[in-house]
């Protein structure tokens, strides 16, 4: 279907579809020896897995943070460090942190010093806070509400230390998301776009650039019905129903959901992707209508910097943010925050009445 | 040399402070690349403006039909040219990589020099759905250097309503948590979808991720439409050493406060060692000279805390597979939606049983296509049509592991309660 643009007929080679490679041949090869054999890890300091294997053989990951967008030059140095101070293995994380494996105790301290020296800081592991999950934003997206790398230049050079650090109670995964579709995923706290207006249609394109059926059904609360306007068929919207979730965007540009001023930022805490204790969490809400303030964002980093302090401080060691808002209670946590709870945090949307407390447990 | 740069007072307070800048790295392509000075401009007024000026379109490499995302700038004059003309076409070409996202410097390198000859030197490791993403090529520039990645041995992945690349943790490469071979299922059910990868003609996304143990690392639970999470079926295994100088490390109040308290189901137990009590069901080890440690295997959910917290004293069983979840996925349309467990275990040792998790998932996709409306997620199609439904249509027995609690409502008619209790009477019988 998207063959239409094309190269000149001679470039046309055809595609070797082989799909995902083997990491065999990527892989450090005591990884490989060991493969399946592993037997323990430890941290001999933040930024640091130190992995042995049933075998006895040991090597030595040193993770550092990067930027994710990386222009060519930050990768061939980041290999430059790797030929040269490391073993010419990588690989990275699930947050864009890069790992150095290497099979020399001796190798780590340079290793490390090389790094923090080109500006890219060891840290990432254990109870700390590491890099953001994030998204594409203003550099990439077609329908983003804010940037992505940007916020999180912003929130990490807020962080850095703790990154750095091993002294959260357990680890922190943050992400950020330019749209409610919400791309950048659970996390213990994360900031997503939340519109706070309708859409805006502009009436001479919907009958052009969308099919309609399509966005009328995409719609999560039916507030979109087929309009006549201005003799033009096109879309309207019931606006006492409508959400402003911005799902109608997507197919159908001419209703633009992002707003400089009315397109604002929510916090949400207590997601958990792992099984470790309780079951994986969904993230709930507990702050909306922050500014979308470019270059930095001042005020969400205020925020988050908030609940990150008041959780170090007052969560028992292994406690994620869902954990400790277990133990504590929600009453509690927005009065340690300080945040308001609003009637907006009152979860309304299917399955809701599980989210109400129905019982005597109160917090007092 | 390139073109003077635009006037970027927003961006260049991004290359303040002490984490790595993207601004900075722009600006070092943007010395030689009238592409990424443009690009630079255009984010710029993004910035001051608030609002995005990217648009899709139709690009592709000959014989795909997805794994571009191309993108054309909005922005432009008051006579429709572009206003930064030379970033006007930025796509992205999404490449899947090794599982595990493993690299030699040697691969890197020749990444960075297809992407500096053909793109605009921009690549992220990784996007959100795992890929490799080259970001930034002109229309005429996206085949060849599509071609040059896929002569290294590398293929584009997926985009649209298409099943999508995915994404498999370290796992046996380097964790001693990993219950299964991820690398080799992610390959082995990834390669098997190849079509709907690159020809997206499915209602919506479909997802897989692979997760090692039930850490999920790929958070795959929550993103993906089918979910295979490491666990094991015997009992944890003890490491009496490695017991012995955890504890000496850590202390009594630690072993209680920190493992005991939060064990889910109330399997770990510390007990003087005289009152331990071993069993078919039972692991037990020492930790000094006069307590232990006694976890009833039975009531434990495999949560994995213990293991976390005293990693290689405690470890996953020998008898290790996975667990296999359906239907994840994010807020739109109806909400976030958990996976819901489908296969409470399945064995993936050898290649038989790797293939028939395959089967699993050509049968899904296949009833995925014909069932879900557009744009309707596999979730979402079973909320739709109820979990007892879709299981009858794969063949798949009912189990109480799949689910929280049993109905708690009387909504259900219930008149073919005795075919069913006489078919689960038979197949006892039977085996």
């Amino acid at each position: 279907m998207n063959q239409a643009v094309q190269a000149a007929p001679a470039a046309k080679r055809k595609p070797k579809e082989t799909g995902v490679p083997e990491n065999t041949k990527y892989l450090h090869p005591t990884l490989l020896k060991n493969y399946g054999n592993w037997r323990y890890h430890d941290r001999p300091r933040p930024g640091v897995l130190h992995h042995v294997a049933h075998s006895g053989d040991e090597v030595w990951s040193v993770r550092a943070g990067t930027q994710r967008q990386m222009d060519v030059h930050t990768i061939r140095k980041l290999c430059d460090i790797g030929d040269n101070f490391a073993e010419g293995r990588v690989r990275f994380t699930i947050r864009s942190n890069i790992e150095y494996i290497v099979t020399d105790e001796k190798k780590v301290a340079p290793l490390i010093a090389e790094l923090e020296k080109n500006g890219f800081p060891v840290g990432g592991t254990g109870n700390s806070i590491t890099m953001i999950a994030h998204t594409q934003g203003w550099l990439h997206c077609d329908i983003p509400g804010t940037d992505a790398s940007g916020v999180v230049k912003a929130l990490m050079d807020e962080l850095y230390d703790e990154f750095r650090r091993e002294e959260m109670p357990n680890r922190v995964h943050l992400s950020t998301s330019c749209c409610e579709i919400n791309c950048g995923g659970q996390a213990d706290l994360a900031v997503i776009v939340q519109h706070t207006k309708p859409p805006v249609i502009n009436h001479d394109l919907v009958a052009n650039v969308c099919e309609r059926p399509t966005v009328v059904a995409r719609c999560p609360v039916a507030a979109i019905r087929p309009a006549m306007v201005n003799g033009k068929p096109s879309l309207e919207i019931d606006e006492s129903k409508c959400m402003c979730c911005g799902a109608c965007y997507p197919p159908c540009p001419p209703m633009q959901i992002n707003d400089p001023e009315f397109s604002k930022l929510a916090i949400w805490v207590g997601g958990k992707n792992s099984n470790a204790r309780g079951k994986p969490t969904f993230m709930k809400m507990v702050a909306a209508g922050l500014p979308n303030n470019p270059p930095r964002w001042p005020e969400v980093g205020a925020v988050v910097k908030n609940i990150l302090t008041v959780y170090k401080d007052d969560a028992r060691p292994w406690e994620r943010l869902a954990d400790w808002i277990d133990r504590i209670g929600w009453p509690r946590f927005f009065e340690k925050t300080g945040l308001p709870f609003t009637k907006y945090l009152i979860d309304d949307w299917r399955g809701s009445r599980y989210n109400l407390n129905a019982s005597a447990h109160i917090r007092f | 040399m390139a073109k003077k740069m635009h006037d970027t007072p927003n961006l260049d307070q991004l290359e303040s402070g002490p984490w790595p800048s993207f601004v900075t790295g722009l600006k070092d392509l943007a010395k030689d690349k009238d592409y990424v000075v443009d690009l630079l401009g255009q984010l710029e007024e993004s910035y001051q403006t608030k609002k995005g000026y990217w648009k899709g379109g139709t690009v592709g490499v000959f014989g795909y039909g997805g794994g571009v995302i191309p993108r054309f700038t909005e922005l432009k004059n008051a006579d429709g040219t572009p206003k930064f003309p030379d970033a006007a076409e930025f796509h992205t070409l999404r490449i899947m990589p090794p599982p595990g996202m493993h690299y030699d410097t040697d691969t890197l390198r020749k990444f960075c020099d297809i992407w500096e000859e053909h793109g605009s030197g921009l690549i992220a490791f990784h996007g959100q759905s795992g890929d490799i993403m080259f970001q930034g090529a002109t229309t005429e520039n996206v085949q060849k250097s599509f071609d040059e990645i896929n002569e290294m041995g590398f293929d584009l992945g997926g985009a649209g309503p298409a099943v999508r690349t995915s994404m498999s943790c370290v796992g046996a490469a380097r964790c001693e948590q990993s219950c299964y071979n991820e690398a080799q299922a992610h390959r082995a059910v990834l390669n098997t979808f190849l079509d709907d990868i690159h020809r997206p003609s499915l209602p919506y996304k479909l997802k897989f991720k692979f997760s090692g143990c039930p850490n999920d690392c790929m958070n795959a639970i929550q993103r993906s439409d089918i979910a295979v999470i490491g666990t094991w079926r015997d009992n944890i295994r003890t490491d009496e050493e490695l017991a012995k100088k955890w504890f000496a490390k850590h202390g009594m109040d630690e072993l209680v406060n920190d493992v005991v308290a939060r064990c889910p189901t109330k399997a770990f137990q510390v007990k003087e060692l005289s009152k331990i009590k071993a069993g078919e069901h039972t692991s037990t080890v020492a930790v000094n000279d006069t307590h232990g440690i006694e976890i009833s295997n039975q009531d434990c959910v495999r949560c994995m805390h213990c293991v976390n917290v005293m990693t290689g004293a405690l470890a996953p069983g020998k008898d290790k597979g996975a667990t296999v979840l359906v239907g994840g996925k994010s807020h739109l349309k109806i909400g976030g939606l958990m996976g819901t467990v489908v296969f409470p275990f399945i064995k993936l040792d050898t290649e038989e049983e790797v293939a028939s998790l395959v089967d699993y998932a050509e049968r899904h996709i296949d009833f995925f296509a014909e069932n879900a409306l557009e744009h309707e997620r596999s979730g979402e199609m079973i909320e739709r049509i109820g979990l007892a439904n879709y299981l009858d249509a794969m063949e798949i027995e009912v189990d109480p592991a799949m689910v929280n609690s049993p109905r708690m409502n009387p909504y259900v008619r219930t008149d073919g309660w005795e075919d069913e209790v006489a078919k689960i009477n038979a197949k006892k019988q039977a085996a």
